[in-house]
């Protein structure tokens, strides 16, 4: 049942990532490529409807994560607290300027919303990304199950780890990169003319940085946690799901190349769905490990709620998580093809 | 108190407090939209289409500050309160998370339907509709029931290393805490709502702009208004202050300054607390009105602060006090001001009734000051605990966040919040200037229609 809640918290940040994912990446790109105001009208249109579900499975997991490992949950919340309050921050920044640049009619006002934008989206990206390296690396936990750990020490990936050091602000940037790559794929897929050859060729160039960063992250991980990779070799045969995924990124490459864009923006929402997944496989059954004592680390055994609790979790989720799927697949499915028209407000 | 504790306290309630600003009213207005939907459904009624069109954007407006200035709360039961998130998570994450699973998604998906789908038919947005009234009362359902297990902990067992565990998800669902706060609260969204509708309604009115709408706004606001606004008085606020001096007795007797146990206790209208004599300065007292309210019966003894404990009295007796009394006269105001208005339409005086009509559209911040007080009563009364009766307010924080951090991100917060509150100020009122005419969200679908 523990691990079970884990594949569930996994599912759930994949899901985030792969959908919100594009949001942000559309945010990173949109003011460079779409130049008129109709053409940013219409990148902004594309992730309208639907970026606020989207960003409901971060709020969902996050209440998941509490619900399922609350000891987890404390000790990372309140161990990250200053990055976690700017994250905080920036999705009030990013939630302000998608919903309130079309409020006024003036130039000013959209200039600064789309420069809003923009930064929250760029800096989220690489927050996500710096998080998920703090969580491969390591961070040090106490022995009461607790830790803090500043912005940043000496930058290096020691015992007395910053959130920021040369391994996570690695991560930091494949994040933004591969999302802005993610982003371009969607706007290629939702919009036509000028706007979509621009969409195009930004996809190009990201998506060979993409995989520039996808190869020095992969090389760089088993210089830090060299753990990570003691589940693959218990298992062999689920290192096919990172194959699978650098194999998404070539076909989503492949896919840029021979001009069609919604199998390429499939395969890069593969590549990263599955990326995100092998880690947390490496991971388990560590949630946080620690950095000061492997004992300290907290798992989903030692953090979990109590057996009842995930057992009566497993009741209610299984029939939400159908809802959930239906409203996701309704709501996608009536903003299905490039943006219309009559949805540009 | 430690500064880290006071600066983590004080960011919960400055920034709890901020955001239940929005959601009241899109609550209260969901359940209205969803009135004025169903009529346009039934009747095809253009009219009534405009109205529900104009509060769709308002809705809209304020549902999205609702949500990015809710995201923290969730956020902060674990960066600033992590003991109490590691001692009560085994009970509270269920219904935090059932709120994530049930309630977000459903109005987060409908509201993309609603805001983009001018294309679609009044069919689809009368259920778009009836799907964020459903997902926004289950989120009020969910954080409620975890606040009401906060106030009286049911359905937990401890574990050997102290933590709690829920022991029945159903028993925690229907605490019996829940049902008087969940009455009293989702009608005071309503309260708001009809409030702001109708005081929108008086100002076209009276600057003579809209005047159609103008008259459905306060048809609509007044009468819900004058309903809803005696329901919290009886019975949801009877039932909760009765909820109160059964199993909080210090609390009641906090907000109701009763310092000494007595019988035949009064009521104090106005007054204040003097916590060197232990008395009410300058009263004006209602005597034994305290004791028929809680035991049907004036001569009726009632618990002083004096029977319990001082270290479990709660810590800021003063603002209590005043919390429950601003919420509780405002209570009154509201059903004096929206029974005269009642009583005036149904006359059919009240459209040419200016001073009344002046009234209804200055009440608009009240019902928002009166859910503050409220919420403070709730709260603040609850204190010293954080879970009533078994984790102390002190014992809840995380033990590694220093009060420089807390600090820091309590001053960003308020410096956001406050660009956050103008800008907000500054778009409905734009909104509201524009008025109900040009904001048409099916324009397309009635090409004939005048004013269109």
């Amino acid at each position: 049942m523990e691990t079970a809640w884990f594949i569930i918290v996994t599912l759930m940040l994949a899901m985030y990532v792969v959908l919100d994912g594009f949001d942000f990446g559309v945010g990173m790109v949109y003011p460079f490529i779409a130049r008129t105001e109709a053409e940013r009208k219409t990148a902004l249109t594309s992730i309208g409807p639907v970026w606020n579900a989207n960003e409901v499975w971060l709020i969902a997991a996050g209440a998941v994560l509490f619900f399922a490992y609350p000891k987890a949950y404390a000790a990372g919340f309140s161990g990250f607290y200053l990055a976690l309050i700017l994250v905080l921050w920036l999705l009030i920044f990013r939630g302000l300027a998608l919903e309130l640049r079309a409020q006024v009619d003036h130039l000013l006002w959209r200039q600064a919303w789309d420069a809003a934008l923009n930064i929250s989206s760029v800096l989220l990206a690489i927050v996500f990304g710096t998080a998920l390296g703090n969580l491969i690396r390591g961070v040090p936990l106490n022995q009461d199950g607790y830790f803090f750990v500043p912005l940043w020490t000496d930058f290096l990936p020691g015992s007395a780890p910053g959130i920021l050091d040369w391994f996570t602000v690695l991560l930091g940037l494949s994040s933004a990169v591969i999302l802005a790559f993610h982003g371009a794929n969607y706007l290629a897929m939702k919009t036509d003319g000028f706007l979509h050859q621009r969409a195009v060729a930004a996809a190009r160039i990201l998506g060979w940085m993409s995989a520039g960063y996808t190869a020095l992250t992969v090389m760089a991980v088993p210089m830090v946690q060299p753990s990570l990779a003691l589940n693959f070799t218990r298992n062999p045969v689920v290192y096919l799901a990172p194959l699978i995924g650098a194999i998404s990124l070539g076909y989503s490459l492949y896919f840029r190349l021979r001009r069609r864009d919604t199998s390429a923006f499939l395969a890069s929402s593969v590549f990263i769905f599955l990326m995100l997944a092998s880690v947390m496989f490496g991971m388990y059954p560590y949630i946080l490990v620690s950095t000061t004592d492997r004992a300290f680390s907290l798992t989903v055994f030692n953090a979990s709620t109590d057996s009842y609790g995930l057992t009566a979790g497993i009741g209610w989720f299984v029939g939400g998580f159908l809802l959930i799927l239906a409203y996701q697949v309704y709501l996608h499915s009536q903003f299905f093809g490039k943006v219309r028209s009559d949805d540009i407000h | 108190m430690t500064s880290a504790l006071l600066y983590d306290r004080l960011q919960f309630a400055f920034t709890a407090t901020f955001h239940y600003l929005f959601p009241q009213l899109t609550m209260g207005l969901a359940f209205l939209l969803f009135y004025l939907r169903t009529r346009v459904l039934l009747t095809g009624d253009t009219h009534y289409e405009e109205v529900a069109n104009f509060w769709t954007k308002i809705f809209a407006l304020n549902f999205g500050f609702g949500v990015v200035t809710g995201i923290p709360l969730e956020f902060q039961f674990g960066t600033n309160w992590a003991r109490f998130s590691t001692y009560a998570g085994g009970v509270i994450g269920q219904t935090l998370a059932m709120e994530g699973v049930f309630a977000f998604f459903l109005e987060s998906s409908f509201l993309g339907v609603l805001l983009f789908g001018k294309r679609f038919s009044r069919r689809v947005q009368w259920f778009a509709t009836l799907m964020l009234f459903v997902g926004t009362w289950l989120s009020g359902y969910f954080i409620l029931a975890t606040n009401a297990w906060m106030q009286h902990p049911v359905a937990y067992q401890v574990a050997d290393d102290g933590r709690l565990f829920v022991t029945s998800l159903s028993g925690l669902l229907t605490n019996p805490w829940l049902f008087w706060q969940f009455t009293h609260n989702m009608t005071a969204t309503v309260v708001t709502a009809s409030c702001m509708v109708a005081a929108v309604g008086a100002y076209y009115l009276l600057s003579g702009q809209h005047q159609a709408h103008a008259k459905t706004f306060l048809r609509t606001g007044v009468v819900v208004g004058a309903i809803t606004s005696g329901l919290m008085i009886f019975p949801t606020g009877h039932g909760n202050a009765d909820q109160v001096f059964q199993h909080q007795p210090v609390k009641g007797a906090a907000f109701e300054g009763l310092f000494r146990t007595e019988r035949e206790a009064g009521l104090y209208l106005v007054g204040q607390p003097n916590l060197e004599t232990m008395t009410i300065d300058n009263p004006i007292e209602i005597p034994g009105a305290l004791s028929f309210l809680v035991y049907k019966d004036l001569y009726a003894k009632v618990k002083g602060l004096d029977a319990f404990p001082r270290d479990e009295w709660p810590d800021n007796l003063p603002l209590l006090y005043y919390a429950y009394h601003v919420m509780a006269g405002l209570g009154t105001i509201f059903v004096l001001l929206f029974g005269t208005a009642l009583l005036s339409l149904w006359r059919g005086w009240l459209f040419k009734m200016k001073w009344l009509l002046w009234w209804l559209m200055l009440c608009a911040p009240f019902p928002y000051i009166a859910t503050s007080a409220g919420w403070m009563t709730a709260e603040l009364g609850r204190q010293p605990w954080l879970v009533y009766g078994l984790l102390r307010t002190s014992e809840g924080t995380s033990p590694l966040v220093h009060s420089g951090n807390a600090l820091f991100t309590l001053i960003g917060f308020v410096g956001l919040y406050l660009l956050l509150g103008m800008l907000f100020i500054l778009l409905v009122s734009n909104l509201i200037r524009q008025g109900p005419v040009s904001i048409n969200l099916s324009a397309t679908h009635l090409p004939q229609s005048p004013g269109a």
